[in-house]
């Protein structure tokens, strides 16, 4: 499969552009009215492509496009009306009162206001609305909490466990058999048929990570010796972005993670693919690579099922080249820029673990063409 | 010597000079190591912050260079990841509590009538371990690669969230450097408050009943509590992780069977009051500035004071909500939702209470009015932001995001900041003798303000776009670029604002108006005694028969007594 150069966020389309912060401004004022949901919905459309199917890059709260960020998101919508209320009332008051009462001129000095010392009635008056208000917060609050927490999954939910790594994702999905990182693919759930949520696991294998795809789900934790858990039920189909968001060391601003939602039928043809050990180049470049992969360090940490590589410190590499990024998204999967990572994975991604092995020049060019054989 | 019979007349002769002549610099140095004097004491503890806060600003400057753009190389990633530990560390420990502390040393005697604090050597003890720990932590820079030659400066956030502070995570000594200079810090904390604690309670001079107290020495009373409940926890913590790291101790070891969640819960249940110890101040400045610049008393004083006092019992409570994401039951989560739900009542009194001072009143916008007035309206947007972020469900979108971010900076610099700016202009003329320069301070208040805001703002929208806090870098596409650029350009406008305010120190401090001992016609007792007070502070102690005792003085037909 060949890969023209691509943005790394565009995934095959290089015709959307960058945020113009005129339009972003121009779009928030002409809609006015809700002025942060303005804002936000300013955000420019998904771009149409290839193999992720529709991209999503601005992971935006207020799109939300599976059952519990949606349910999150009402909740806050409700809270933003309440809280843009409470600020319209207040910030008038406090500017009457600034303008009202402001000192007129030198007269103003000969004579002190009336001194009054406070009021029963009106403390009464503004301790009672605010309690009412938090009180209708809470009710709401303590709702949505359990919904979204304690949702039954069903019997047949795809299963996800995902473990957090110093800066990648380990996904595995236990039913299937399936090992894979960085990117997750599930099927897209329903409305009206039947639901098809996925529940996800989360473990970590060294330091405290967050999964975090906003518009699929809030964030939780993946901590080490803690079994979390959360659960998505997306209603489109497309490639969600996420981030890890628990600051967890050198390289957390790459530590970037994918969700690909797919038509059922897409989905198991995906999985059938997974399935599939990949075979052994018998000639040329590939077949040269596949003995240097197997001669070099590569198989202490890599794994290629089938294979003697059976190293789980890296990112499984048996189904590489299924894969939209490299580096848990730090660069877009191309042959060019797998090279780069395969002859120094510092240049690309200061400070990940994974050593520059002082490859030979050959050995560079011949690793990467039996990884682009991993397919 | 018994205040009751002091002689009006007597003057305390000059002190016997030793070394050399007034004015140069040993002598003056001479002067601060050996000073025990509450005032000097607050004198130094708000220069040796405002000298951190000007470090750790330029901290955040580059740190918003680096974010400015997209893939931007201006910072590797673990010099940017020591930028953020350092400057969170610093703006809370080296800026935020000295200056709260030098405003309650200075101010907390002079208010209640008092001659000095109850301990003035273990005041100037607190007050030097408080700096050498400052020191000890941007040491750092220099000490912490050690033997191992690995790490620099601590990188590890500034809440340090285990495991990835243990050994195996942060080699070399940056997270030692961390841990034993706010372990040091927290000592000097400790002292200080207790000091704070006994003068309040028995250093009052004659008629000043708790209920007579100005409400800024009601809220350090609170704030100094809050302090002693709040610091051992964090100094636990900090020694279980030294035990960790050096004695095989397995307590925030995940790989050996420990937890990891612990931390958190020992860091939150000192770090959710910090936020109060650190607000409260504000609160207390605002108290004593909107009253005076309104010309009307503090409308509701009792309920102020059991407001503040119910903010900090909540307070104690609600320290998990910085946990809502880290796999809480429903119950757990639903508890301290609830709980933090509940601080906006007493907050949102106070809030209602200020704007009742200012109602009927007429309003003089002097310098310290001014920042207060900005104060209102930032803390009102702080506080809303507070209640979207208690909803435990919309936090599960908003933590670790930008928008936290937003909502802390709104906290702490709208909120604080502000007022602590407020404070400086409104007791400069007390402490100095000279009144601060108005035009450049409105230059500070229209350029901080206008950039404080441009920088912060956006960053609420960064966070609704799915932008996680503490990254280095990130793509172009995602929707966060435009907002970055606008956040970094407001550092701009901020750093000409603080420029305006270190100019109009000096300048004011040389060639400022003279200010009198009661430049703003206020009612405490600190504008009773001359601008700068004597090292004795009063020739006589006063005697207070209301909460207002100047204006008993000035109002002899109309005193506050009458009504009280």
């Amino acid at each position: 499969m060949s890969r023209k150069k691509i943005s790394p966020l565009s995934g095959g389309s290089d015709t959307r552009g960058e945020v113009d912060i005129f339009r972003v401004i121009a779009g928030a004022v002409r809609k006015g009215g809700s002025l942060v949901l303005a804002w936000v919905l300013a955000a420019p459309a998904p771009a149409q492509s290839t193999d992720g199917g529709i991209m999503r890059p601005v992971a935006d709260m207020f799109q939300p496009l599976s059952r519990p960020a949606e349910m999150i998101h009402e909740s806050a919508v409700l809270v933003l009306m309440i809280t843009a209320a409470i600020f319209v009332v207040v910030t008038a008051m406090l500017v009457f009162v600034v303008w009202k009462f402001r000192r007129k001129g030198p007269e103003d000095d000969m004579e002190e206001p009336p001194q009054i010392y406070g009021s029963t009635h009106i403390e009464l008056a503004w301790t009672v609305i605010p309690i009412l208000i938090t009180f209708v917060l809470i009710l709401v609050t303590s709702r949505t909490i359990g919904e979204i927490q304690n949702a039954k999954m069903p019997e047949d939910a795809l299963k996800i466990r995902l473990v957090g790594h110093q800066w990648w994702w380990e996904v595995h999905y236990p039913d299937l058999g399936i090992i894979t990182a960085n990117e997750i693919h599930v099927p897209v759930s329903t409305r009206t048929g039947k639901p098809r949520p996925t529940e996800i696991i989360l473990e970590s294998a060294d330091v405290i990570h967050s999964f975090w795809v906003p518009q699929l789900a809030g964030k939780t934790d993946m901590v080490p010796n803690k079994r979390n858990r959360t659960w998505i039920e997306p209603f489109a189909t497309g490639t969600f972005f996420g981030n890890c968001a628990e600051y967890c060391g050198t390289q957390h601003a790459n530590m970037l993670l994918r969700v690909i939602v797919e038509e059922p039928a897409d989905f198991d043809k995906w999985v059938a693919n997974m399935k599939r050990a990949p075979g052994v180049p018998t000639e040329g470049m590939a077949a040269q690579g596949h003995r240097d992969f197997y001669g070099n360090s590569c198989v202490s940490c890599h794994r290629v099922d089938g294979t003697v590589a059976e190293g789980v410190f890296g990112p499984d590499l048996t189904k590489l080249m299924t894969r939209q990024t490299i580096g848990a998204g730090v660069a877009p999967l191309t042959p060019e820029n797998l090279r780069t990572w395969v002859r120094d994975p510092q240049s690309l991604k200061t400070g990940c673990l994974m050593p520059d092995m002082k490859l030979l020049d050959s050995e560079v060019d011949s690793i990467t063409a039996y990884l682009l054989t991993l397919k | 010597m018994n205040p009751d019979t002091f002689d009006p007349n007597f003057k305390i002769p000059a002190p016997e000079r030793i070394g050399d002549e007034r004015g140069s610099l040993t002598r003056l140095v001479q002067e601060m190591v050996f000073t025990v004097d509450h005032k000097r004491l607050g004198l130094m503890y708000i220069g040796s912050g405002l000298l951190f806060f000007v470090i750790a600003g330029i901290m955040a400057a580059m740190i918003r260079i680096q974010l400015a753009v997209p893939r931007n190389d201006f910072l590797e990633p673990d010099v940017f990841n020591r930028l953020f530990t350092m400057h969170g560390t610093a703006m809370v420990f080296l800026v935020g509590m000295p200056i709260i502390f030098g405003f309650a040393n200075y101010l907390v005697p002079l208010m209640i009538g008092a001659r000095d604090m109850a301990f003035p050597r273990l005041n100037a003890f607190g007050f030097w371990v408080f700096f050498f720990s400052g020191l000890l932590l941007y040491f750092s820079y220099l000490g912490a690669p050690g033997l191992y030659a690995a790490g620099s400066a601590p990188d590890v956030g500034w809440f340090a969230y285990s495991p990835l502070t243990a050994k195996a995570f942060s080699r070399g000594h940056s997270t030692d450097y961390w841990t034993l200079s706010l372990l040091m810090g927290g000592i000097g904390s400790l002292v200080t408050s207790i000091n704070i604690i006994v003068t309040t309670l028995c250093l009052r001079c004659k008629g000043m009943i708790l209920g007579r107290m100005p409400l800024f020495v009601w809220l350090f009373l609170v704030v100094a509590f809050l302090v002693i409940i709040a610091i051992p926890p964090l100094s636990a913590c900090q020694i279980m992780l030294i035990l960790d790291r050096y004695f095989g101790a397995k307590f925030f070891d995940t790989q050996a069977g420990g937890s990891a969640v612990l931390w958190q819960h020992f860091f939150w249940i000192f770090g959710h009051p910090e936020v109060y110890i650190l607000i409260l101040p504000g609160f207390a400045i605002a108290s004593e500035v909107i009253p005076v610049f309104s010309r009307k008393p503090i409308f509701g004083y009792p309920v102020m004071v059991a407001a503040s006092v119910m903010i900090a019992f909540i307070s104690l409570g609600v320290w998990a909500h910085h946990m809502f994401s880290v796999g809480m039951t429903s119950i757990g989560n639903t508890f301290f939702a609830i709980s933090t739900l509940l601080v906006a009542i007493p907050t949102g009194i106070k809030i209602f209470n200020w704007i009742g001072t200012m109602y009927g009143g007429k309003l003089r916008f002097e310098l310290p009015m001014l920042f207060c007035i900005g104060f209102l309206f930032q803390f009102l947007i702080a506080g809303l932001t507070g209640v979207m972020l208690a909803i435990a469900p919309f936090d599960w979108q908003l933590t670790d995001s930008y928008f936290v971010v937003a909502h802390f900076h709104y906290v702490l610099i709208g909120g604080l900041l502000f007022t602590i700016f407020a404070g400086i202009y409104y007791w400069y003329p007390k402490a100095l003798g000279k009144m601060p320069d108005f035009r450049l301070g409105l230059c500070h208040f229209i350029l901080f303000t206008v950039g404080f805001h441009i920088t912060f703002f956006p960053q609420h929208i960064a966070g609704f776009l799915g932008m996680p806090r503490r990254i280095y870098t990130y793509d172009t596409g995602r929707g966060w670029d435009a907002w970055n650029l606008i956040s970094t350009i407001g550092v701009i406008f901020q750093a000409a604002g603080i420029l305006f305010f270190v100019v109009n120190l000096i300048y004011s401090y040389i060639w400022g108006k003279k200010a009198g001992d009661d430049p703003w016609d206020a009612w405490s007792l600190e504008w009773s005694t001359t601008s700068p007070p004597p090292a004795y502070n009063f020739e006589t102690i006063p005697e207070v028969r209301s909460r207002r005792p100047l204006w008993d003085l000035k109002h002899p037909d109309d005193p506050d007594w009458k009504y009280e």
